[in-house]
């Protein structure tokens, strides 16, 4: 084999390494991210039973109920519409979580329609705003953003 | 295979670096470009002054209530906190409007009265009244998300204008032009 | 004064990389055997620009020293009352001094460059300052027109606003500035590699002046990836070591591309082989560490890493990333064809190997590329997803394995061509190794797939590290073999602590009265008592918790939910118990209605060997530089003596008679 030759095996095997993993990343992109659901849209077409995706919303007012053993909440996030979903989440709430507050739920929907979450996120500080709380009406935003901008104490 | 055919098929494999690289920098410069909502405007404007009674923020002031902006002439409305550094570089433009007349009535944000004091007497006392907010209630009513804000509110008591984030020095010109406007 | 030293230093210094920059490409005009009049001026260029780079970033670390609160950036990132410590990374902790220790390190890498090499044709090393120096001036540019970290406020401030309390630690004093160093380390392999593409110098003399950079920053980036996963696994308090976040992601990439140009810039120089490949991976690492730049500072992405974000600066970043990655990889495809072709070499060989390895390792960045960049694509579209770990874990795992497999054997293969019949012993040994370690795992219990596959790479990859050693006499290994040992045995080690943290981590919750006892494997952990505590800026509800193994000691641990007050902020203080075999991992939450508190613990077995297998293979860079470098002295100073005999044999020859 000439040294020529032997470059050109080269970058085809290289070449198809690399395109593999594309389509690879593209198969497992399109089945493993997770995506993103408003609570209306999660009523309207629930992801299947299982799958990781995540809910954002706010925590409706009078909902947040923490069970027996102390460590295990539930409560409803809303959305744009009437839809709540109902959210059970074991684990430390992250600072600022507080009823109407707006929250991003990482989990997946149960069978019985109760949405178990993995990992909560809400406001860390000023310069982080869930990113998916940008495409709720103006009136929630802005209450979201205010309790989240404002959250001194 | 021979040697031209090689070198052509190389030189065509060399510029794929380029190309999955002008793919990503067109990507992102669209998204740079694409508008991110960092501001919320209140759906309130236009809308009359929600009714909202606030305790006074300290004890040099009288608190505020939706009634102080009934009767007379439009007013400004400033959401503000002791807390915030925007609201100290916005000082000097409340002083000024204050200086040509204008009334202000201000709202302080989950604030204690001993900093409200110590931020008044720092950096100016622009406002008439200041009610206490402390749990950002009316806030919320206005449709406001931060702070600082600075509402203009008309003579028959409408919203009429939401100035989001701390009044420049440009801005005073703006403002005063939608007071006149608020008449 | 200080700013204003500061800000004439910088202007001045991006005046010198001008002239680093004409002079370097007056040196490409020189005809053979004679210099371009010009060319002269771009070494003390260079240099004297570094001197000035690194006197603007002191200015800057004298004014948070001293809490000037004129300065806008001081104003707005320090505080009076913060500790000195934290007063002065705050000068990095920011956008603008953050990008000021950047072309500080950057010029500092330049200076040493045009300084210390002395190897490489002058019309090659003249390419490569004018590249440096152009690098150099659009992050002079960037500075000094939109992120001025001088800037004087009109009226000083009365006092600072603090620094993210997130960020105030001592991980963010080495973190930022070890993947800083390592980032500009590129930029000199980036600079070399474009010199000797365009002046047709790409040999393994052009390797050998590239490898110790190459080295270096790979040693940094190594570093700051070990500390920055340590630091977001105590600081964040969720448990986890690695999130697979944008920001992290943004400093793995490079770190991925450099591997492979580690590896791939030493066939160069031992076999002279890959010369096209090397080339193209230089320009790759650069980019992915000015991509990685990109993503964090223009906001494109969102992290839990917040990081002020301006979508000006971004523009202002892209538009770099254009000039010099675009520019390298035109140049690339305009002039690769011309460089000749390398030696060539069998499959089964060390070249061979190192090749696979290579690919596996650009997959892998692949995988981890398009995983980031997908939510940006995504959102395009206007879908809204966020990739994690369910995707990153298995995909890269894919490449993972093989690479790890033929990173076993790869060293124990000869260079050019080999048989592996010759290292049957050795393959045989390390297939028993792995296959006996997999089946006691899988008896043990029931385990994820991967991290059983991990525990059996692991503990093959830790005895084939040594296999190279076996039948030498070990007093006359050369130092870098040693390195390569040393390396290959950490990512073992890191391997292991990976694999175990994901198979055997225990976790319990619950909600305690002080006083309570709760149960967690064979650990005991009582609540002693919850108390309010007060530091510098921050008040907290400290718990005091005591942890037992079965009838051993108690020991204390303290964790504490704090709350700034400059910014207003809360985070929450895990506490960790380290024992050799593992850490217990503490966070204390939030007080329950009827008077409990909320308590989480881990016990994580081995954790810690993640952290210590990176140090192991940055270690193991820096036995690799030491004896490189040693070769070098060596080489030198043999060709300074055999010098000096052919003078000593010309003088005692007696002139030829006329």
């Amino acid at each position: 084999m000439k040294a020529k030759q032997q470059r050109m095996v080269l970058v085809v095997i290289a070449m198809v390494a690399i395109i593999g993993a594309g389509l690879m990343a593209a198969w497992a992109l399109s089945n493993q991210a997770n995506y993103f659901y408003l609570p209306e849209q999660m009523a309207e077409a629930p992801p299947e039973v299982g799958q990781a995706v995540r809910l954002g919303g706010m925590v409706q007012e009078g909902s947040l109920k923490t069970e027996a053993d102390g460590v295990t909440v539930n409560f409803r996030v809303t959305g744009n519409g009437e839809a709540a979903i109902p959210v059970r989440y074991s684990g430390i709430l992250p600072d600022l979580f507080v009823e109407g507050s707006g929250v991003v739920a990482e989990g997946s929907l149960q069978a019985n329609g109760v949405f178990l979450a993995t990992n909560l996120l809400a406001k860390h500080d000023e310069n982080y705003v869930p990113k998916e709380l940008e495409g709720m009406t103006q009136q929630q935003a802005a209450k979201v953003a205010a309790d989240t901008t404002v959250g001194l104490q | 295979m021979s040697t031209a055919e090689t070198r052509s098929g190389l030189r065509l494999w060399l510029w794929i670096p380029l190309a999955l690289f002008a793919f990503f920098a067109g990507l992102a410069g669209y998204m740079l470009t694409q508008e991110k909502p960092e501001f919320v405007k209140s759906t309130m404007v236009g809308k009359p002054l929600p009714e909202f009674t606030l305790e006074p923020a300290f004890d040099g002031l009288p608190g505020a209530s939706s009634g102080d902006f009934e009767g007379g002439k439009p007013r400004l409305l400033n959401i503000w906190a002791s807390w915030c550094l925007p609201c100290i570089a916005e000082a000097p433009q409340l002083e000024a409007l204050k200086d040509e007349g204008v009334e202000i009535i201000g709202i302080a944000i989950r604030d204690r009265p001993e900093d409200v004091a110590r931020f008044l007497e720092r950096h100016g006392n622009p406002y008439t009244r200041i009610g206490a907010d402390a749990i950002s209630a009316v806030q919320l009513e206005l449709g406001s998300s931060g702070v600082p804000e600075t509402f203009v509110i008309g003579s028959d008591g409408t919203i009429r204008y939401q100035h989001i984030g701390d009044i420049r020095p440009e801005h005073v010109a703006l403002l005063k032009a939608e007071l006149e406007k608020a008449q | 004064m200080i700013a204003e030293i500061g800000l004439a230093a910088l202007w001045l210094a991006a005046a010198l990389a001008v002239l680093q920059m004409i002079s370097g490409a007056a040196a490409l005009r020189s005809v053979d055997g004679s210099t371009h009049p010009l060319a002269i001026y771009a070494r003390p260029a260079a240099i004297v620009q570094a001197v000035l780079a690194v006197l603007a970033f002191l200015m800057l670390l004298r004014a948070f020293a001293i809490t000037d609160l004129s300065i806008k950036l001081v104003a707005t990132n320090s505080h009076s009352m913060k500790p000195m410590i934290y007063k002065l990374t705050g000068t990095w902790g920011n956008h603008e001094g953050s990008m000021l220790l950047w072309v500080g390190v950057l010029a500092l890498a330049g200076g040493l460059l045009a300084g210390l090499e002395k190897r490489l044709p002058e019309k090659t090393m003249g390419a490569t300052l004018a590249v440096q120096g152009f690098i150099a001036l659009g992050f002079y540019a960037f500075l000094l027109l939109s992120s001025n970290p001088f800037e004087r406020l009109p009226v000083p401030a009365a006092e600072g606003i603090g620094l993210n309390p997130l960020l105030q630690d001592i991980g963010l004093a080495i973190h930022p500035p070890t993947l800083y160093a390592g980032y500009v380390g590129l930029s000199v392999a980036f600079s070399l590699a474009m010199g000797a593409l365009l002046t047709r110098e790409v040999n393994p003399n052009f390797a050998r002046a590239m490898r110790p950079w190459v080295l270096g920053a790979w040693v940094l980036l190594t570093l700051g990836i070990t500390a920055g996963s340590y630091w977001a696994y105590y600081e964040l308090g969720w448990g986890g070591w690695w999130f697979w976040d944008p920001v992290e992601n943004a400093s793995l990439m490079p770190w991925l591309a450099a591997t492979a140009l580690m590896h791939s810039v030493s066939v160069l120089a031992a076999r002279d082989a890959l010369r096209t490949w090397t080339i193209m991976l230089g320009v790759l690492a650069f980019s992915m560490s000015m991509l990685g730049t990109f993503l964090v500072r223009s906001g494109v992405l969102t992290s839990v890493h917040a990081f002020a974000v301006d979508p000006e600066r971004g523009a202002f970043i892209l538009a770099l990333l254009l000039i010099y990655i675009g520019g390298a990889f035109t140049i690339f495809a305009l002039r690769a064809s011309a460089v000749s072709e390398g030696k060539r070499f069998a499959a089964v060989s060390r070249e061979g190997a190192l090749v696979f390895n290579n690919v596996m390792l650009s997959a892998i960045l692949a995988i981890v590329l398009l995983g980031t960049l997908y939510p940006l694509l995504a959102e395009a579209f206007d879908a809204r997803v966020s990739v994690g770990p369910p995707y990153f874990n298995p995909a890269s795992a894919i490449f993972a394995i093989p690479m790890f497999l033929v990173m076993a054997v790869g060293p124990l293969l000869r260079w050019k061509e080999d048989k592996p019949l010759r290292v049957q012993f050795e393959m045989l040994l390390i297939a028993a190794v792995l296959i006996a370690t997999l089946a006691i795992v899988a008896l043990a219990g029931d385990y994820p797939l991967l991290p059983v596959l991990g525990l059996g790479l692991a503990a093959a990859l830790g005895v084939a590290a040594f296999l190279p050693l076996r039948g030498r006499k070990l007093s006359r290994v050369p130092t870098a073999v040693w390195g390569m040992v040393l390396a290959h045995f950490g990512v073992a080690v890191s391997l292991l602590g990976m694999a175990s943290e994901g198979a055997f981590t225990e976790e319990r919750l619950a909600a305690v009265a002080p006083g309570d006892t709760v149960e967690m494997g064979d650990w005991l952990i009582t609540l002693e008592s919850v108390a309010p505590v007060a530091g510098p800026n921050w008040t907290a509800i400290e718990a005091r918790v005591a942890a037992r193994l079965g009838e051993g000691e108690a020991v204390t641990l303290t964790p504490q939910a704090r709350n700034f007050w400059s910014p207003a902020q809360a985070t929450s203080e895990s506490a960790l118990l380290t024992r050799w075999n593992g850490q217990l991992y503490a966070v204390i939450g939030a007080q329950t209605p009827d008077g409990r508190w909320q308590l989480r613990v881990w016990w994580k077995p081995f954790v810690t060997f993640i952290w210590y297998g990176g140090l192991l293979i940055a270690l193991g860079g820096v036995l690799a530089i030491i004896g490189r470098v040693q070769v070098d002295v060596k080489r030198r100073k043999a060709a300074e003596l055999g010098e000096e005999r052919r003078a000593d044999l010309a003088a005692l020859t007696p002139e030829p008679a006329e």
